[in-house]
């Protein structure tokens, strides 16, 4: 799993254009939300884009996100589970 | 309606990888991409805001543009009622074809949400107004050409009748890889009078020397 | 002494009605323009929208022209135009504003140099003015889903900076791949028509047609007076309301202040009523702030949809109807309040006198406008 948490942390930055922000810099129990990283609604539709696009999971109830997303340890757990790519 | 006088308090413009304010090169680059002159400058400017870098390029040039008008302008301790007037040809263009991009290969099918909420041209009106706190008139027109007639009018009606007290106004076009700025600050003090003659002096003195 | 503006000739082509009265008919019998559709080019699965019959557009257009390449969008707003320009005389004291937020974007499904200047906006402009002689250059409002509205803001502003005399207003938008694919992919699709207000509303449902007006400083043949704008931004996110409604109740108050009225001799309130949680809850928050909560309002959309860049002067043209004859329609769509503030919504058709009318409408990148209406004896 730890290959896959490198892959989305390099993936959260070039698909939401996080510039300023480094690898080292995401932690994986960080909240991506809120007070970690700062994204905000339209990261999350991002996200669920992305999901889609490079894992093949399309997300029946968007507000699933919320928990999913919450850092890159809960997002690459889930994606390991349901992923269809 | 009050017939006072209005004054042009401050110019910038932007093209060709170069940034002037008030007639003076405050940023240049060799030509080069967009993406790469608006990065440094907004590096050489010290801005700190990495909203920056989610925005599309019609955002980031007005965003540049704001960023040198208003930079002495906003008080942090009160309500600063400078209002919005934007213009352009293109609207928003440029990002309208990413957005159709991402939508066009029905075997690509993944439209992207961060895009199209560009694909309008009064974002970059929005991210200036949250960047500097300004709750104020807010308004983006499309012309052929910049429009002084307009622009001046419609700028000083706004301050004649008390709806602002500055307006920061002009023209923001951007479409694939070629950008003009030509924008200004309007306001009740100053030394260039703000009339459709100098608007048009100026527009063409700043803007056609390359 | 500020010069008085008056809207004098209002006209539409929706769903519902080819014009005014037809569309008052319908409204009165419950009528929505809101419908399943299932074409596959506009979307892959099914989805709930407002939208015109190709061929009735067609035969409509064929009545008043023989041209044939006209745009969709372009044969929709000389439809819309058509009946109050050509009464009129066209000089250069003679304005013509333009409100759409996509225009012709269609054009980009077809990428050719050709399709490309097709879907420039100020093309858009030139053509619908070029049909009927414009002699001042063409200004367009693109400023999201507040541009209908706005557009009668800036016309009234011009005529009292005496730019103009008289300024002709048409907005318009489509229901395209493009717009229905951006809205579902921000999750704001509802799936069943949509219901403003309600506990249970879920999003937008996205509808097309055309609306214009004729503003004037001219009081003779005045439907309605033009006192009172704002439009002011929240400066807090550039695709969510401010929680607050910050930049709506500052434009409101603007209207307010301008007008030199207060707010509780507001008779009656065209609100946005997206139907999506945050726009309503919004709205919600806002009117109670500024103590209208007992003012009727009603959102239009559960008739013709989310119209976008036709929705603020439709939504208006409507409104003046209501004024001229008391009458207040219902908020169609609407059925349990689901909104944390109290709000007035019209649930049936009814008779009031109003004077005063308030339209208010927001739209992406945190824009809001008001424009205050009252009504001419």
């Amino acid at each position: 799993m730890e290959a896959l948490k490198q892959e989305l942390k390099e993936k959260i930055i070039d698909v939401l254009n996080l510039e300023d922000i480094n690898l080292e810099d995401i932690k994986d129990n960080d909240p991506l939300f809120g007070d970690g990283l700062g994204l905000d609604s339209i990261d999350a539709l991002e996200l669920i884009v992305m999901l889609d696009k490079d894992y093949g999971i399309k997300l029946v109830d968007p507000k699933e996100g919320k928990t999913i997303f919450q850092s890159i340890e809960t997002m690459a757990a889930y994606i390991k589970e349901n992923r269809a790519k | 309606m009050s017939e006072n006088k209005t004054f042009i308090q401050s110019i910038c413009t932007i093209q060709n990888s170069e940034i002037i304010l008030d007639g003076e090169t405050i940023f240049k680059m060799e030509p080069t991409s967009f993406s790469d002159f608006s990065k440094k400058a907004y590096q050489d400017f010290e801005v700190n805001y990495p909203k920056f870098f989610k925005m599309d390029s019609l955002s980031k040039l007005a965003f540049l543009g704001a960023e040198l008008l208003l930079k002495n302008e906003i008080d942090d301790l009160k309500e600063n009622n400078i209002a919005l007037i934007f213009s352009n040809n293109s609207s928003s263009l440029d990002t309208d074809i990413k957005y159709q991009k991402s939508i066009s290969d029905a075997e690509n099918y993944f439209p992207s949400p961060a895009v199209f909420v560009y694909t309008l041209p009064n974002i970059c009106l929005g991210e200036i107004s949250i960047r500097h706190q300004l709750k104020s008139e807010n308004s983006f027109f499309i012309f052929e050409d910049f429009n002084p007639a307009f622009m001046m009018k419609y700028a000083s009606v706004l301050i004649d009748s008390k709806k602002a007290d500055k307006v920061l106004c002009g023209w923001v076009e951007y479409l694939d890889e070629k950008y003009k700025v030509f924008l200004y600050l309007v306001g009740r003090e100053g030394i260039i009078e703000h009339k459709i003659e100098t608007l048009i002096t100026e527009f063409n003195k700043q803007l056609w020397k390359h | 002494m500020v010069r008085e503006v008056y809207i004098t000739e209002t006209n539409c082509i929706t769903p519902i009605g080819f014009d005014v009265a037809a569309n008052i008919k319908n409204i009165l019998g419950s009528v929505s323009g809101i419908q399943l559709h299932n074409n596959l080019e506009l979307m892959k699965t099914p989805y709930y929208a407002s939208m015109l019959n190709n061929d009735e557009i067609k035969v409509a257009f064929a009545k008043i022209s023989s041209i044939k390449n006209y745009t969709r969008l372009e044969k929709m707003m000389i439809l819309a135009l058509n009946p109050i320009v050509k009464k009129a005389k066209l000089d250069k004291r003679t304005g013509f504003i333009l409100s759409t937020t996509k225009g012709n974007i269609t054009a980009l499904e077809n990428p050719t140099s050709a399709n490309f200047q097709k879907a420039h906006l100020s093309q858009l402009a030139k053509n619908v003015a070029d049909f009927f002689g414009f002699k001042t250059e063409p200004i367009v409002v693109s400023n999201a889903c507040v541009s209908g509205i706005l557009a009668v803001s800036v016309a009234k502003r011009l005529i009292q900076s005496e730019m103009f005399e008289n300024v002709f207003i048409v907005a318009g938008d489509e229901v395209s791949e493009f717009v229905l694919s951006g809205f579902n992919s921000f999750q704001a699709m509802s799936d069943c028509p949509c219901k403003p207000y309600s506990k249970n509303r879920n999003g937008v449902t996205l509808g097309e047609a055309t609306a214009a007006v004729l503003v004037s400083s001219d009081k003779e043949n005045a439907k309605i007076k033009i006192i009172g704008d704002g439009s002011i931004n929240d400066a807090n996110h550039i695709s969510g309301p401010s929680r607050t409604g910050e930049g709506l109740f500052r434009s409101i108050e603007s209207a307010l202040t301008e007008a030199n009225i207060n707010s509780n001799q507001i008779d009656y309130i065209s609100a946005h009523g997206t139907a999506t949680p945050f726009n309503d809850e919004m709205e919600a928050i806002t009117f109670n702030r500024l103590g209208l909560e007992n003012v009727p309002v009603n959102s239009l959309k559960g008739f013709y949809g989310h119209t976008l860049g036709a929705s603020g002067l439709l939504e208006t043209v409507i409104g003046i109807q209501s004024v001229i004859e008391n009458k207040l329609f219902v908020s169609l769509g609407f059925d349990e309040i689901g909104v944390s503030e109290p709000i007035t919504i019209i649930e049936n058709n009814s008779d009031k006198e109003i004077n005063y009318f308030l339209k208010t409408a927001s739209g992406f990148g945190g824009c809001n406008t008001a424009v205050l209406f009252e009504k001419v004896n």
